[in-house]
């Protein structure tokens, strides 16, 4: 018996989210008595095997082969079924990315086991694991049991500290999948990969945004709040006013309509706090506000704030943190 | 080619936040009712695909009795019919049952000539799964393309669409039959016309029941300990420093400590 854990690749990379994930399965596995395995799928996976077993992994369930170099949803769910057999598992975890979330899906749906899609914890009670996830747009919260063999989950980022690898050791087992390109129905013509070096936001532990509050000279003010990003390895946010204004594109955009973000700290950069805005990061775990205005409704979510004007407040940071993250 | 638009009448997105646990239980919800607003890029793209190739439209819908709103909202959109399905079918089954008989109703509705094409909002805003459109293409056993910002072609069987991801974007060719679950970027969801809205008042929408639908519900999570998420109350604190960088270090200081940095 197993939990095992799908660890999704971007661009030959391992998404740092399914550590996360990996580690918490660690922890669920010793309490249920069961092993902990990871699922690799890819044209290359040699390295993230490797980080698997460093972050906890007791075996590696492998699956490497050049067309599978990309996520395809017909071979992808195919293998994590064959690895559910193998690994005897008794969970299915992902990490709710766009493709974590329907390989979830597809692997419960047809194995007939209930899903948890976007949890945000997850635990043991009387032997049996136990999701907790948001309806109603994170308005109520629900407590999911699992009644069937095989319980799944596609897990929000960030639910879980972020490990440090260890000198562990694992089994890795090739799966030894026989594809042939002709039997998957869907062919990629183009692909095209975010820009890189860019922290993506859903990621991210720490976030700068900046809203409409630099109205007064929008380019240079995403200029300071980009650049303060950087200092702090953060990615960049903004709110819908400003991309509707046209400052920044719509990729950046936290709230409601736009990403639910998760980070350690949240810094909001000419921000009100408008509830659609707060409905994105409101999570947060620190929130930081520079707003002039000190009636600014962010102030009433904010843990810290500088009520002053963004084009000083910005570039003064970004010194103080370049001379002491030197 | 039929083109079959699942949508759900979901509380209006003002209203969310006054939804209560009892609400949430017993699924009387107080809030109006809308469709959910990500299934109108759906129903959006279906009419273009009718206007591109011709084909038929079906807006279809699981919920309460009479739960007909959204349904006519899509007809006064413009789609050419409607199928409500009577949440009975699913006799308080998971997310799988919910699909089931939503593959069961695309393969019914289409009478003379095949659906081979679903559309799918991106998420419902009661129920933030995001899964349905999965559990469907799984009881169809068709293929699935999710966050699907732009259909480019349909030609000689094979649908030729955008689709992006976190990682970046690609553009994937794929026979039909398919189903699709549209994001935000595909399109710009129309306002229902007057003449529209005349048309879909006078349409009768047919329900599918028990007796029109066979479905074995399958029961696989039990959903308890409903609460209601209570923000944390926070104090903030403003650093008054005589200038912005003493501001700025006394900010620094503070999340060094907390260790966030
Ligand atoms: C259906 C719907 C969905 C929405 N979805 C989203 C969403 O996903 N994300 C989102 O963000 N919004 C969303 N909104 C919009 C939301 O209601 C707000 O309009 C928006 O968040 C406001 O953005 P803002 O805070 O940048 O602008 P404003 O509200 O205009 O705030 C600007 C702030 O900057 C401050 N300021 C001005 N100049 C300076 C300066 N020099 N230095 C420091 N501070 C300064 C001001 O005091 C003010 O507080 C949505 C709205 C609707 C109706
Ligand atoms: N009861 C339903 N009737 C019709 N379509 C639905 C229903 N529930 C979900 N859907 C479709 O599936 C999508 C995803 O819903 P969900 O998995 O609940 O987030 C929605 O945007 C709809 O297109």
């Amino acid at each position: 018996m197993a939990i095992l854990v799908w660890i999704e690749q971007n661009d030959g990379q391992a998404v740092s989210n399914c550590w996360e994930l990996l580690a918490k399965a660690k922890e669920l596995g010793t309490e249920l008595g069961v092993e902990v395995a990871a699922l690799l799928i890819g044209s290359d996976v040699i390295e993230a095997t490797q980080q698997a077993v460093a972050y906890g992994a007791d075996l590696v369930y492998t699956a490497s082969a050049s067309n599978l170099e990309h996520f395809r949803l017909q071979p992808y769910a195919a293998i994590a079924e064959q690895a559910v057999e193998r690994a005897d598992a008794a969970a299915f975890l992902t990490n709710a990315s766009i493709r974590g979330g329907i390989l979830a899906a597809t692997v419960a749906c047809r194995r007939n086991a209930g899903i948890a899609a976007n949890a945000t914890d997850l635990w043991v009670e009387d032997g049996k694991l136990v999701a907790v996830r948001t309806i109603y747009s994170g308005n109520i919260r629900a407590r999911i049991q699992f009644e069937s063999p095989l319980a799944v989950a596609s897990v929000r980022p960030r639910s879980f500290p972020m490990p440090e690898p260890d000198a562990w050791s694992g089994e890795v087992k090739d799966l030894n999948v026989e594809l042939n390109e002709d039997d998957i129905r869907l062919k990629i013509s183009s692909f095209r990969a975010a820009d890189a070096g860019e922290v993506s936001l859903t990621d991210a532990h720490i976030i700068v945004s900046g809203g409409r509050g630099v109205a007064e000279d929008p380019q240079k003010g995403f200029e300071l709040v980009g650049k303060l990003a950087d200092t702090l390895g953060a990615a960049l946010g903004a709110s819908r006013a400003a991309v509707d204004a046209g400052y920044i594109p719509y990729k950046h955009q936290v709230g409601q309509t736009g990403k639910t973000v998760r980070p350690d700290l949240y810094i909001a950069c000419g921000i009100s706090g408008a509830i659609q805005h707060l409905a994105g990061m409101g999570n947060s775990k620190i929130i930081v506000a520079i707003n002039k205005d000190a009636d600014a409704p962010i102030f009433q979510r904010a843990k810290y704030g500088i009520v002053d004007d963004l084009f000083q407040t910005v570039p003064a940071l970004t010194a103080e943190f370049s001379k002491r993250l030197r | 080619m039929n083109v079959a638009v699942l949508i759900k009448q979901t509380p209006d997105t003002a209203e969310l936040p006054k939804v209560t646990v009892d609400e949430a239980e017993s699924g009387e919800l107080q809030a109006t009712m809308v469709i959910n607003p990500w299934d109108e890029f759906a129903v959006e793209e279906a009419i273009d695909l009718s206007d591109r190739f011709g084909c038929e439209t079906v807006a279809i819908s699981l919920g309460r009795a009479d739960e007909t709103d959204a349904l006519k909202h899509a007809l006064a959109m413009g789609v050419d019919s409607a199928v409500h399905v009577d949440e009975d079918v699913i006799d308080g089954g998971d997310e799988w049952a919910t699909a089931e008989a939503l593959a069961a109703a695309v393969r019914k509705v289409g009478g003379g000539e095949d659906v081979e094409l679903v559309l799918a909002g991106k998420m419902s805003v009661d129920g933030n799964s995001g899964v349905i459109y999965a559990g469907v293409a799984c009881k169809l056993d068709w293929d699935l393309l999710v966050n699907v910002t732009r259909i480019v072609d349909i030609v000689d069987g094979k649908l030729i669409a955008e689709q992006a991801f976190e990682g970046g974007q690609e553009t994937v060719e794929v026979p039909l039959p398919v189903v699709i679950s549209v994001a935000k970027e595909i399109n710009e969801p129309r306002y229902p016309s007057f003449m529209g809205i005349r048309k879909a008042s006078r349409a009768t929408i047919p329900t599918w029941g028990r007796d029109h639908l066979e479905i074995d519900a399958s029961r696989t999570t039990r959903w308890n300990d409903l609460s209601k998420p209570e923000p944390e109350e926070v104090q903030v604190h403003i650093f008054d420093g005589a200038t912005v960088e003493e501001k700025a270090a006394q900010l620094a200081d503070a999340l060094m400590a907390e260790k966030v940095i």
